[in-house]
């Protein structure tokens, strides 16, 4: 095997990350540019949650709640303490990894249907609480001021940055999600999916390699807050914890496949070209969600590896470049 | 002194309103221990129990009461009809499925709920009197629900403990195969226990509608509230939901007399993960 051939699955990818962060600059329409870092976020946040969900076998029906945490605290410290946007990136992120490990080392010992539910009770509890938390301004939240725009170069050039931020981002998400799928660490992931009892009489230490797996799926979702709204202007509880959002991340995973480091790629281009397609299309428009719904009903159903599974499944040797 | 009478006229509506919430719990945890799925529809069937509701007495002008039955029958049919489309085919796979099968229904349903109805909200405007005891008043309809409430947990604990159907879904509950091998058809009972489950919250939503004003979309609030409950009460106990929905309609009366009513979401929801953490299997023990 050539050296680089361990990095195979890596190609598409990068490849597709890069057209992503092109494309604007190629067809030079700023509406372009935000359709774009939409689908370059759900990657972000999709791949991070197939860590969990699709290597570890645990349904965290919760899982925008890092992206709301890590997002509040840095927010937070760039208004408040004045620190620069890539201080606060970390922050969010080491704040959202922080939140995962404390949480992950307690609720991580339910398994199934009760893991899913606490993570929707985390949710939920997370944001009543800080609807109530007058740190970070309680039901109205923290607005940026405009002037923090500044020190990037005004805020048209702030948006361009943080555009590029947001793939860089992306790209982060699914390089980590690669090498946790081809480490030993990762093996140890797929086994506790498979049966968990068996893997730690394997020699698996189930609860270490859970919570950094719950971890390393939380660290991501806690920086794309922070970018995100950096770039929004402000964050409220409201847009913060959205369930829904969660359930949407849930969906892509599927749609795509889950356990596979493309999956997630395939899964956010489709679910929102499919969402950006039925909102505007005159037949569906007023039931898109019924139409979307109906979809992943047929694909929970007849198609439960997901598209990237499917291909992987019916033609063998696109494995090699289809990881 | 202040802080009593808050109690006294703020803690006998959350009882009452308590004994719905259970009602609505019980659905979801009878599903949950008879097949281990968590019904995610569940939001959205509340609702359309409110939406009948509103249809008997608007559209109809019919005491809202003389609904409960016919809702009751639709909820159960609309149940049979979910499993069969949606859960069956998946009733094995591991929980992903289960819930994203049952996510898809609440989409469906959202989704054409709100192309009919929008999701503004509708109210069914109706009194049933009050009773004054002191400086305390008892609203009619929280009393009628209440009521139809224990009737029905009645009526289930007797469908379960004295009937065969009963019988059966107790049987396939405590081990599917083994109730299999004795002849009982596990499919007919799975399907009639999610229809049972899908009744109980579509008549939890029918009585929810006479206190509240509603829309597509209020039923969301209720199932994680069932959510909560079904955890309190063990998931899978159905007699034990009844207490949880009284635990939540207790702490929603008495937080507000102490703390500002912005704070009961907190205290409910980290009273939940709490649950799962010390005592996943509830406070009454999990299935039986």
């Amino acid at each position: 095997m050539k050296p680089w051939h361990r990095f195979r699955g890596l190609i598409l990818p990068v490849l597709a990350v890069a057209a992503l962060a092109l494309w604007p600059v190629i067809t030079g329409k700023p509406a372009n540019r935000e359709s774009a870092f939409t689908i370059l976020k759900a990657i972000a946040l999709a791949s991070s949650l197939n860590i969990l969900l699709g290597y570890t076998g645990y349904v965290s029906f919760g899982h925008i709640v890092f992206y709301g945490f890590g997002g509040y605290v840095g927010i937070f410290l760039l208004t408040e303490h004045g620190w620069s946007l890539w201080e606060s990136l970390l922050a969010g992120g080491i704040a959202s990894g922080l939140l995962a490990f404390l949480l992950g080392s307690a609720i991580l010992r339910l398994r199934g249907a009760y893991f899913a539910l606490a993570t929707i009770g985390i949710n939920e509890a997370m944001r009543a609480f800080i609807n109530n938390f007058e740190l970070f301004g309680g039901p109205t939240g923290i607005t940026l001021n405009f002037s923090a725009y500044k020190a990037y170069g005004g805020a048209a050039q702030a948006l361009q940055t943080s555009f590029y931020v947001g793939a860089g981002l992306a790209l982060l998400a699914l390089v980590l999600s690669y090498f946790v799928r081809v480490s030993k660490f990762g093996l140890g992931l797929l086994a506790i999916r498979e049966n968990e009892d068996a893997a730690e009489v394997m020699g698996i230490v189930a609860p270490w390699s859970k919570t950094w797996a719950y971890v390393l799926s939380a660290i991501i979702p806690g920086m794309i807050g922070v970018l995100f709204f950096f770039k929004n202007g402000n964050v409220e509880p409201h847009d913060a914890f959205p369930l829904h959002s969660s359930i949407e991340l849930l969906v892509m995973v599927m749609l795509g496949g889950q356990g596979t480091v493309f999956g997630p790629i395939l899964g956010a281009f489709a679910y929102q070209g499919m969402r950006g397609y039925l909102v505007t299309s005159p037949i569906f428009k007023d039931i898109q969600l019924s139409v979307s719904g109906a979809l992943l009903l047929m694909i929970v159903l007849f198609i439960p590896a997901g598209a990237v599974g499917w291909l992987r499944h019916r033609i063998p040797p696109l494995r090699r470049v289809l990881a | 002194m202040e802080q009593i009478n808050l109690l006294l006229t703020s803690l006998p509506d959350g009882i009452l309103l308590g004994f719905v919430y259970g009602l609505a719990a019980m659905g979801l945890t009878l599903i949950w221990g008879v097949m281990n799925v968590i019904n995610l529809a569940h939001g959205p069937i509340i609702a359309l129990g409110m939406f009948s509701t509103f249809f008997v007495y608007t559209r109809l002008g019919m005491n809202p009461y003389a609904g409960v039955i016919p809702i009751a029958v639709l909820g159960l049919l609309a149940g049979i009809l979910i499993y069969a489309v949606a859960v069956h085919r998946v009733i094995n796979a591991p929980h992903l499925s289960s819930l994203l099968a049952t996510f898809s229904v609440n989409m469906i349903i959202i989704g054409l709920g709100t192309a009919a109805l929008t999701t503004s909200p509708y109210n069914v405007d109706f009194s049933a009197g009050s009773i004054t005891l002191g400086s305390t008043t008892l609203l009619g309809s929280r009393l009628i629900a209440a009521l139809v409430t224990m009737s029905f947990t009645g009526g289930l604990y007797l469908f379960l403990y004295r009937t065969s159907p009963g019988k059966f879904i107790r049987a396939v509950a405590n081990n599917r195969a083994a109730a299999e091998l004795m002849g009982i058809p596990s499919t007919r009972i799975l399907a009639l226990s999610f229809g049972l489950g899908t009744m109980l919250a579509a008549v939890s939503g029918a009585l929810i509608a006479t206190f509240f004003p509603f829309s597509i979309l209020s039923g969301g609030g209720y199932e994680i509230k069932s959510f909560v409950i079904g955890v309190l009460g063990g998931l899978g106990n159905p007699i034990g939901a009844l207490f949880g929905g009284l635990i939540l309609g207790i702490l929603e009366g008495a937080i507000p007399a102490f703390l500002e009513s912005s704070w009961v979401p907190v205290i409910e929801f980290g009273l939940f993960v709490l649950i799962l953490l010390v005592r996943p299997s509830g406070l009454f023990g999990a299935k039986k």
